[in-house]
């Protein structure tokens, strides 16, 4: 019997590198055996490997239609990022993936969709902007109320344009203004009551801090929409993604295979014990 | 279920049979004051005569006045550091150039055969079962080293004085998970043992040994033998409801006052049988083109355990003590369709301050009634 060890990684070499601002990059890769899959559903993720530093849990911020590449946005914090940070086109890494579970997109067909980003949670939820401009027609209005600290720290500026184009509407709020800015100011809670939208046919997305997207389902809930059409994606230390080495747990969840995405009626009590 | 009688006398015929089907043979032993696990070649490796005083924070090894293989409980070893060793190296990986290759490990191809496994510790080997083998996922070194594993339990025929077996449903008596089990009977005049093969690995065991077949009164020997552990249960927890109770007292005074008491040593996640969680470590060398990944065990009570970036999640020892008991008792419902905890008494009689998970259950109960 060949057993694989699910906690071996494949060898995967950068294609692209592309700096979004100081501090996040956003890499092409390809598998470097053309029988690895690439295959992975909008919210999950995977574990990246740098060579000798460590391994880290990051989201897939690409097209999950593209056939042949993975592509991760990564802000450089530590160790490991910071490693990853350092390649360039034609170095390798290890990965292994994807984990997790995913927006729930086909519940969410023929309805109006708010897809709510705090700073780097746009890169898990890119995903569904690719999804929904490929089958545009399946959805009903689609918001994107996009929450940065400042105005640089926004993600993927380059296409806005044909998010837009695909009949996606941008709301920007920064928590500073710079001189350039004649957006809004303040956080993306303050967006949600200005926001167009049908309540019992809306569906929400939500990836930021877990302030950000507690307050932002409450504003949503406000309006009326149903908690257990609002889903969040959550963040915990993870050493496997498998569910073996146990730190990801969340009460009675492990967020690498119960998670990261989840319902927010599942959750919601959960949220309000601190230091669970 | 086939019952025969192995004489003391004959008893180092199982270690003659074990080596002779091909198993190494692992097995409580006498080691810096404690009966711990490791390998056995002969009978006298046994703690022959001796037994173990428990209580909690407490732990002596202590004569008896017999001479019996099997007198004592269970120690600060568990046998899951076979089957989920303590640190193991997960691959290599080589760089040459801009070519990144991994190499996996190589599978365990010993056989191995538990001796003297408790009934609480086969409920804490079928707990683990569940998590690394029993997912989408698997542990390939686990399940390698399981399918290549006896187990020979022995029944309790007396209990320690931190065990609560009874309240958890695992013992005194062994049921299931184990290939033969051995129950002891001493007397002034005879010292026998009692063998029930569970297996067709059991029974093939059980005819390469001298035994004769077990009288009706000898089976009988082995109810009595369980029923007096059964009495002398040293803990007591009143299970009913538990995860609920549990659940909804996240935010109970009682953790607070427990974790002034508690050190976060984390020896309690390090004795107990079913706890799972590990840690990685990636080194290279000086090159930096040969670097390698290990898996090291880990307890939820150490601050990294819970670090995302900007800080621990558990900061406080409250927020550590309450995760370790609640995932025992409560979430591993949740999570396994199990409880966690097998009543094995291991973490109340390891924990420096004697902290009592049974009581702090009890307390958390009582406080609603
Ligand atoms: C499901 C999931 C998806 C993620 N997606 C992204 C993403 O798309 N882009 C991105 O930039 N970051 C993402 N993160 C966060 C990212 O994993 C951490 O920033 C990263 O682990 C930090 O590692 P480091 O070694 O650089 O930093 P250090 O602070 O040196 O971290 C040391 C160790 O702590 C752990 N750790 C630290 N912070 C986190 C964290 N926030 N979450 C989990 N473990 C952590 C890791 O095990 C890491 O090895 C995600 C995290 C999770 C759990
Ligand atoms: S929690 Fe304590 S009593 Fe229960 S199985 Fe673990 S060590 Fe044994
Ligand atoms: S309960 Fe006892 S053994 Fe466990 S971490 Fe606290 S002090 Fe250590
Ligand atoms: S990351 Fe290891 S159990 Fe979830």
């Amino acid at each position: 019997m060949e057993l694989v060890d699910p906690m071996c990684p494949l060898p995967f070499r950068v294609q692209k590198v592309s700096w979004e601002n100081s501090d996040v990059v956003t890499l092409d890769l390809v598998p470097e055996s053309s029988s690895t899959p690439t295959k992975f559903q909008p919210g999950q993720f995977s574990m990246l490997y740098a060579f000798g530093v460590g391994e880290v849990p990051i989201s897939h911020s690409g097209s999950p239609t593209e056939p042949s590449r993975v592509t991760h946005t990564i802000r450089t914090v530590g160790a490991v990022t910071n490693a990853i940070g350092k390649l360039k086109r034609g170095d390798t890494l290890g990965l292994r993936g994807p984990y997790g579970t995913a927006w729930p997109l086909k519940e969410a067909q023929g309805k109006d969709i708010v897809v709510g980003a705090g700073g780097l949670g746009m890169a898990p939820l890119r995903p569904i902007l690719y999804s929904i401009a490929q089958e545009r027609e399946k959805f009903g209005k689609v918001a994107l109320v996009y929450g940065a600290r400042d105005p640089k720290d926004f993600l993927f500026k380059d296409e806005w344009e044909v998010w837009k184009k695909n009949d996606i509407e941008i709301h920007m709020v920064v928590g500073q203004s710079t001189s350039d800015w004649k957006g809004h100011v303040g956080h993306i809670t303050t967006l949600i009551p200005r926001l167009k939208l049908e309540p019992e046919k809306t569906c929400a997305f939500l990836c930021g801090s877990e302030i950000m997207m507690r307050f932002t389902a409450f504003e949503l809930e406000k309006r009326g929409v149903s908690k257990s059409h609002i889903s969040i994606s959550l963040e915990r230390n993870m050493k496997c993604a498998i569910g073996f080495c146990g730190h990801c747990q969340y009460g009675p969840h492990f967020i690498c295979k119960d998670g990261p995405v989840f319902a927010f009626d599942r959750i919601e009590e959960l949220m309000r014990i601190r230091e669970l | 279920m086939e019952t025969a009688i192995l004489s003391r006398e004959n008893f180092g015929a199982l270690f003659e049979s074990l080596n002779k089907l091909g198993y190494s043979i692992v097995g409580p032993t006498i080691k810096d004051g404690a009966i711990i696990y490791d390998r056995l070649q002969e009978v006298s490796d046994l703690p022959i005569g001796w037994t173990d005083e428990q209580t909690a924070g407490k732990y002596r090894l202590e004569r008896r006045t017999d001479e019996a293989l099997f007198g004592y409980n269970v120690g600060p070893h568990s046998w899951k550091k076979y089957l989920f060793p303590p640190r193991r190296r997960l691959w290599k990986a080589n760089r040459d150039g801009k070519t990144l290759k991994i190499e996996t490990e190589s599978l365990p191809e010993e056989k191995l055969a538990f001796l003297g496994v408790r009934a609480c510790e086969i409920q804490a080997i079928l707990v683990q079962d569940k998590v690394f083998q029993g997912g989408t996922h698997k542990d390939p070194y686990y399940q390698t080293q399981r399918a290549r594993l006896i187990v020979i339990a022995a029944n309790c025929t007396e209990a320690g004085g931190t065990c609560f077996c009874v309240s958890m449903k695992t013992g005194p008596r062994c049921t299931k998970g184990f290939d033969l089990v051995i129950t002891e009977i001493l007397e002034a005049s005879r010292h026998e043992f009692v063998l029930e093969a569970g297996t067709p690995t059991g029974q093939e065991l059980l005819a390469h040994l001298p035994v004769r077949a077990a009288t009706p009164q000898e089976e009988q020997r082995v109810d009595e033998g369980v029923a007096n552990a059964a009495r002398q249960m040293g803990r007591h927890l009143d299970t009913s409801g538990i995860k609920e109770l549990l659940q909804r007292n996240y935010e109970h005074p009682r953790w607070r006052e427990v974790a002034q008491r508690c050190l976060t040593c984390a020896n309690c996640t390090i004795v107990c049988p079913t706890c799972f969680c590990s840690t990685v470590e990636d080194t290279s060398d000086l090159t930096g083109d040969h670097a390698e990944r290990w898996r090291n065990w880990d307890s939820c009570f150490t601050m990294d355990f819970s670090h995302v970036h900007g800080g621990s999640v558990r900061s406080s020892p409250l927020s550590r003590y309450r995760q370790w008991m609640t995932h025992k008792l409560a979430s591993w419902h949740d999570q396994f369709d199990t409880s966690g905890c097998v009543g094995c008494g291991r973490c109340i009689t390891w924990c420096p301050v004697g902290i009592d998970i049974t009581e702090e259950t009890n307390a958390i109960r009582k406080s609603e009634s």
